[in-house]
């Protein structure tokens, strides 16, 4: 599994390192992104969804921050 | 020597909405032009631009109400201001006791957050109550495409708000979990599986969860605006109240038009008086009846006067 940690990371520079991270993958690949509360959980899976990538799941992992599944849609 | 004297003509039509503010200066004029929704083409931008260095000073204001105003015009220019800011498609303003130019925030376009086209909004409002004459005081409208509210519609005499009704279909949904985070208002819980369960009267309408939802399990059963009546700034603050909800799109210029009779005839005789102030003192239940004959589905049942804010200057009393 590809893990992209964003934590510690503000907006929207969380979104582009994402968007960056997954043009290096292939078309149907599983991803998961380390997102803080706040701001960055509820803005980033909006905006990746904006971009036609499939959002999996959303969970809170024990240490707090979320744990954003999805699937790179289009190249 | 009046004879000698030149004497200056002005086409007096030009001046009739208002639009071109006196300054300190002698001879020298505001020019204040009309920019409905603060969208501006580039083209008309460049003309502008042309214009002011032509006739105006060293540089423009852009207002708060989203217009650009050409500072240092001569009177004596008025006419071919006006005729060369027409050629690039590009109109005055208006001021004093009429209708203004209304605001609206980017556009659902490519704002990500709005929910309804408040752009064309304001421009059908602009082209089709521009300049009216209220008899009594300013009348502003403002557009805010979603609850986040840039605009502040509430300040204004009738202000809207973009909302969306959302509709949970439970078969579509995966279980991601992602509208019960999203949801600033804590209207969507989470049931013994973790799935939404939605609760309405938490609800803003601002259709955060429709936007996240993968699966289109949430999705826009109404759509609309929030409307806020009464509102102004300056000296004596108010912020309008709720007194319609999903008004449609297409009856935005309607219902304007109506909360603008109820204006006209009930602040008759009060001299320079806003709206938030008559409703303040005729009350909330003659003006909702009066939108409610006209606006069933959407007037509320009952609301509560403008709020005044507190500016703790002065004993606030008029």
């Amino acid at each position: 599994m590809h893990t992209v940690d964003l934590r510690g990371v503000c907006c929207p520079t969380n979104f582009v390192k994402a968007k960056l991270a997954l043009e290096m993958v292939d078309e149907g690949t599983v991803v998961e992104l380390l997102l803080n509360d706040g701001e960055p959980v509820k803005n980033v899976p909006r905006s990746l969804k904006g971009e036609g990538h499939k959002l999996l799941g959303l969970k809170q992992a024990e240490e707090g921050h979320y744990v954003l599944t999805i699937e790179k849609v289009g190249e | 020597m009046a004879d000698e004297k030149k004497r200056t003509t002005i086409d007096l039509n030009n001046l009739k909405a208002g639009g071109f503010i006196k300054e300190r200066g002698k001879d020298l004029f505001t020019v204040r032009l009309r920019v409905p929704g603060g969208r501006m083409t580039v083209p008309r931008l460049k003309k502008i631009a042309a214009v002011a260095e032509k006739y105006g000073g060293e540089f423009v204001h852009l207002s708060v109400r989203q217009s650009i105003e050409l500072v240092n015009i001569n009177f004596r220019d008025f006419d071919a201001v006006a005729a060369e800011l027409g050629e690039g498609g590009q109109r005055v303003a208006s001021c004093g006791a009429r209708v203004r130019v209304p605001t609206a925030c980017g556009g659902c376009e490519y704002n990500p957050n709005g929910l309804v086209d408040t752009q064309k909004s304001a421009l059908e409002v602009d082209e089709k109550l521009f300049g009216t004459e209220t008899g009594h005081h300013k009348f502003k409208v403002g557009f805010a495409g979603c609850p986040f509210d840039c605009p502040k519609s509430a300040t204004n005499d009738v202000g809207f708000q973009g909302a969306v009704w959302p509709e949970l279909n439970l078969n579509e949904c995966i279980g991601c979990g992602l509208c019960i985070k999203s949801c600033t208002e804590g209207a969507i819980a989470a049931d013994a599986d973790g799935r939404p369960v939605f609760l309405p009267e938490k609800c803003t309408w601002c259709g955060d969860c429709v936007k996240v939802c993968p699966t289109e399990a949430w999705k826009a059963a109404k759509r609309g605006y929030t409307v806020r009546i009464g509102g102004k700034w300056g000296r004596h603050p108010l912020v309008g109240t709720l007194f319609a909800t999903f008004l449609p799109e297409d009856r935005v210029v309607e219902f304007i038009a109506a909360v603008l009779a109820w204006y006209k005839e009930n602040a008759e005789g009060l001299g320079r008086v806003r709206l938030g102030d008559i409703i303040i003192s005729k009350g909330t239940d003659s003006l909702l009846s009066h939108l409610r004959s006209r606006f069933p589905e959407q007037v509320e049942e009952k609301t509560i006067p403008p709020q005044v804010i507190d500016t703790q200057v002065g004993d606030g009393i008029l």
